[in-house]
């Protein structure tokens, strides 16, 4: 019971290790960073498989932390934490792995990047409203110098858009909390026993739409989700796929754990406007993706399309559309990292261009065949096909809107489209021109002769990802048993009798 | 009350005054071997003065009330002055280096004198010992403001600040005066008690809005906050941090405990759309004024004291939100954030003192890859301004969550002063932008090779522990507030 919460404390002390041990020799930081991620992710994974299939809130940790405002630290887990839990930890490692060429102050890298999944990690498990929204606000500075300091094109602005747009959306969340505390006069922030307070219907009205949209920021809701492509785009690879793989969920969880959980009544309200957003940003985000010239940037977009599915799920809030959204958290998570490992590290280290113009002239199914096949694999993961993830979490996230909304459904099942047209064509762009097809390569027609071929780590942290998420395209019961358990729990009876689940 | 007694309830203020003598004396025996390093005896005189003093405090050797109201050490004004000394011992230790003066002896007195000030403000319960020991604690910064000689901002700064300061000393004596002619009482209590159930007279409303002028000055609320970037930015670096840090915490807890105990009748009403006259409605505006000017007017400022000025403008702001809530948490949540802003604030300037020592100014690209030419100064500078703009799991975070719960915690579940708390977040997200820019110089930015880098006389060993405390504090303070919030009296729970 004790393995989950190893995951909080191992990352911490990684990166403080790493800080130190690291400050000599890239190398040490590396390594040290890679064994804190893997022990990260082998205690979730342990501390998952130690549960089983727990139906209701396991506590792991529960003590006073400010009694005098009833705050408790209080780490739990039930199904849907154990999913996103796992998740976390596969990133995590596959992160490292794609960013093993980061010579330039490596050891502080390494420690903001741990830091990062420490908070991404607490947030996870956080069953006290303080504390859940201080894990998710510790997950911010770390962002903005991973991005500032080694990131790429127009990195300070993209890095400063990004933390900018974080912190107005958890500042919403703040006020919404205390006004929350106040008006359940519970003195307690325990989530469980807030979701049960009944919270007044005056109150949901308004703190629901605030509440939710400060968190759904972060999981990138139109049109609020500009900084989600400039962000990637500036980001280095690492952080790119940390931030579309597990810090875009946080903000669906949130607006899971708070906006669905504790406000049920406001969820009722406001749920066709959260739908009629998220399926505007699955289909504009979409359309972007498909005149985009920089490669990043239409994984970028794409990555908001997709989390317009999770939004999209939440919204419904009906069973199918839940489990739904929570199974496309896990499968964007793990698609969307590869995708940029792929851009970023793969390509773009080899190239130093994302210009899709230029790439056309470089045949690099030819000259990176390695990165080729993982990308046209991804690709048919990112567009839905059956067999990946993306086909299971994608279908029961429309049908669940179909339940509830069918027009937004429709509309859904038109992005779905686009997807596909937007990923085919920045598959067959980048790698599938034959050489002679294009007149002009731009001006470069080698790789950098530096970078050499793809390296192990390239090839196991992509191997990781691709395996995960073909695992649980071909059985996901892998997940679906922890999914619907965890919205069997107590914390969302509220939410169960209000839409009136079966 | 024999004198013996007195004696006793004062022995921390007497302590530090001695020191303040000691130091005079000390520093007379030393004088043929010149400024800086080599002539420290008399700050170590001062910080063992301020040393024996917190530690009487803390042991509960001066508790006690001498008549009238003079001194009333209850258990929380006994932490806050025992924090008081030891932000007067930081600031004492922040000046080791002391290139700004030739005359040691007389800035360790100056400073010791002004700490026994704000000693003194925290424990008052009578309007006379307040204006008193405030202005103690004014002309002592009024002087340390202007130490730098050499340096003509030093002076126009400290002018500009006795001017306002007079000023706003007038107001407030004016105001005082008022509120005895309209109360016949200068103890707190006493002026609680002829005020309860009485219509609020004209006359007292009227002293009150000139108290609250005067106040809003020492606390640097806007609009009464003009001083604060020229003295900050003009005073001697670990001049600057003591009147951010030490004369802060004593302001708002004087504040606190005037509203909240002598005039606690005519506090009014804050709510949006339902304001009623009294000192919450002044006290809003000034908060949102503040807020909002604070945050505002710092993201255009360059240079890194002049800067900290602006967000202890805003700063202020936020607590005042919280007093003008008013009601039994204030007194807590106030204590809490002013004095882990104290140590933030102080800490910010020892860093700022820092690299003046090494580049020879406090502008932007004197930070410019601070974390690299200095790893644990530009860490505990992190620290600090992330602290400030509300990061968990620092102290500022707790700090103005608990302000802002205290805020909306008012009246039964009417989110009267939501308009107020929201404004704060908002202004929140402001100052979040102009700290994160000043991290970047910091921790993302080039070392700029025209600056010098020469370590100066001496390691600087001293400021750095000094820093490095203070980032400790508020690191510490921030994962565990209930250490702190158990002295400054919240132990029962705040909704039952």
């Amino acid at each position: 019971m004790m393995a989950l919460t190893l995951t909080l404390w191992i990352s911490l002390a990684g990166a403080v290790v790493t800080a130190v041990l690291g400050r000599e020799r890239p190398s040490v930081a590396r390594v040290l960073a890679l064994v804190s991620a893997m022990l990260g992710a082998g205690a979730a994974i342990f501390g998952a498989w130690q549960l089983g299939t727990p139906t209701g809130l396991v506590t792991l940790v529960r003590v006073p932390w400010i009694p005098a405002l009833g705050i408790e630290f209080h780490l739990a887990a039930d199904g849907v934490s154990l999913v996103l839990l796992v998740l976390t930890g596969i990133a995590a490692v596959a992160g490292i792995l794609f960013s093993w060429n980061v010579e330039d102050r490596a050891n502080e890298f390494f420690a903001l990047y741990l830091m990062l999944i420490a908070g991404v990690y607490g947030v996870f498990m956080s069953f006290d409203l303080f504390q859940f929204f201080a894990f998710y606000e510790l997950a911010i500075v770390p962002k903005y110098f991973l991005i500032a300091i080694w990131g790429s094109t127009r990195r300070e602005y993209g890095a400063m858009k990004l933390a900018l747009y974080s912190f107005i959306g958890s500042a919403m969340v703040l006020v919404g909390m205390i006004a929350m505390y106040v008006v359940a006069g519970l003195g307690s922030f325990d989530m469980v026993r807030l979701s049960s307070a009944s919270l007044p219907n005056g109150f949901q009205v308004w703190a629901f739409p605030l509440m939710t949209v400060g968190f759904a920021i972060l999981a990138g809701l139109w049109p609020f989700h500009t900084w989600a492509p400039t962000g990637h785009v500036a980001a280095p690879t690492a952080a790119s796929m940390l931030l579309a793989g597990v810090v875009m969920k946080l903000g669906a969880y949130g607006v899971l754990r708070v906006g669905l959980m504790l406000m049920p009544d406001g969820a009722k309200l406001w749920g066709p406007a959260l739908a009629a957003l998220a399926v505007i940003g699955i289909v504009y985000a979409a359309l972007v993706a498909l005149v985009q010239q920089d490669f990043k940037f239409v994984i970028g977009y794409s990555s908001v399309s997709h989390m317009g599915f999770v939004l999209l799920g939440l919204a419904a809030a009906n069973p199918r559309g839940v489990a739904g959204a929570i199974l496309q958290m896990f499968s964007h998570g793990v698609i969307a990292g590869l995708l940029f490992g792929v851009v970023g590290r793969m390509v773009y280290d080899r190239t130093h261009t994302r210009e899709l113009t230029i790439l056309e002239g470089l045949s690099l199914a030819r000259a990176l065949p390695f990165a080729a096949v993982i990308f046209t694999l991804a690709s048919m993961a990112s567009m839905g096909l059956p067999g990946f993830s993306g086909f299971v979490a994608e279908l029961q996230v429309l049908l669940g809107a179909w339940q509830s909304f069918p027009v937004a459904a429709l509309a859904g099942g038109v992005g779905v489209v686009i997807s596909v047209a937007f990923t085919l064509r920045v598959l067959q762009r980048a790698f599938l021109v034959a050489p002679g097809m294009v007149a002009d390569g731009g001006g470069l027609t080698a790789l950098d002769e530096h970078a050499g071929p793809i390296t192990w780590a390239e090839k196991v942290g992509a191997l990781l990802l691709l395996g995960t998420s073909l695992a649980v395209g071909v059985y996901p019961r892998l997940l679906m048993d922890w999914i619907d358990a965890g919205l069997q729990t107590p914390g969302f009876e509220a939410l169960r009798t209000t839409m009136g689940w079966p | 009350m024999n004198f013996l007694d007195l004696a006793r309830i004062a022995s921390p203020e007497i302590a530090v005054v001695l020191g303040a003598l000691g130091a005079l004396a000390v520093d007379l025996a030393q004088r043929g071997r010149g400024a800086g390093s080599s002539r420290t005896g008399a700050i170590w005189v001062g910080v063992a003065s301020c040393v024996v003093a917190a530690l009487i405090l803390v042991l509960g050797g001066a508790t006690g009330a001498a008549p009238g109201g003079m001194l009333a050490n209850g258990p929380v004004v006994g932490w806050i002055k025992a924090i008081l000394a030891l932000l007067t011992a930081g600031t004492l230790l922040l000046s080791v280096r002391g290139g700004f003066t030739m005359h040691v002896g007389e800035f360790v007195a100056t400073v010791l004198l002004g700490g026994v000030g704000m000693m003194l403000i925290a424990s008052s319960e009578n309007v006379l010992m307040m204006f008193l020991a405030l202005e103690l604690a004014s002309v002592s910064l009024y002087i340390l403001t202007g130490f730098n000689k050499r340096d003509p901002q030093s002076g126009e700064a400290a002018l500009k600040y006795f001017l306002f300061g007079g000023m706003a000393g007038a107001f407030l004596l004016f105001g005082l005066s008022l509120i005895y002619g309209a109360t016949g009482a200068i103890e707190f209590q006493g002026i609680r008690a002829r005020l309860e159930g009485q219509p609020a007279h004209p006359l007292l409303l009227a002293g009150l809005v000139m108290v609250l002028v005067g106040l809003g000055f020492k606390v640097a609320a806007a609009p009464f906050h003009f001083w604060a970037p020229d003295a900050y930015q003009g005073a001697p670096t670990p001049a600057a941090g003591f009147i951010a840090a030490g004369s802060k915490v004593a302001a708002f807890f004087i504040l606190a405990k005037f509203t909240g105990m002598a005039l606690d009748e005519v506090s009014g009403r804050a709510n949006w759309g339902d304001f009623a006259s009294g000192w919450a409605p002044i006290l809003a505006l000034m908060a949102a004024a503040s807020m909002l000017w604070g945050n505002l007017a710092a993201l255009r400022q360059r240079n890194v004291k002049r800067l900290l000025a602006y967000s202890a403008v805003a700063h202020a702001g936020y607590t005042v939100v919280a007093i003008a809530a008013g009601g039994s948490e204030v007194v807590p949540a106030v204590g809490f954030y002013a004095v882990t802003y104290a140590f933030t604030t102080l800490g910010a300037f020892g860093v700022a003192g820092w690299v003046e020592a090494r580049t020879g100014g406090t502008d932007f690209e004197h930070f410019a890859g601070l974390s690299r030419r200095s790893p644990v100064a530009a860490l505990c500078l992190g620290v600090f301004l992330l602290s400030l703009a509300g990061i968990p799991p620092l102290a500022g975070f707790f700090g103005k969550f608990f302000l802002f719960l205290v805020a909306l915690n008012g009246d039964a579940g009417a989110l009267g002063l939501l308009w107020l708390v929201g404004l704060g977040t908002a202004t929140t997200c402001v100052s979040f932008y102009y700290y994160l820019r000043l991290l970047k110089v910091v921790f993302v930015d080039e070392i700029d090779p025209r600056l010098s880098t020469e370590p100066g006389d001496g390691s600087g060993l001293i400021e750095l522990t000094t820093i490095l405390v203070a980032a400790v504090v508020v690191v510490v303070a921030g994962c565990a507030p209930a250490l702190l919030l158990n002295p400054l009296g919240l132990t029962a729970t705040v909704v039952p």
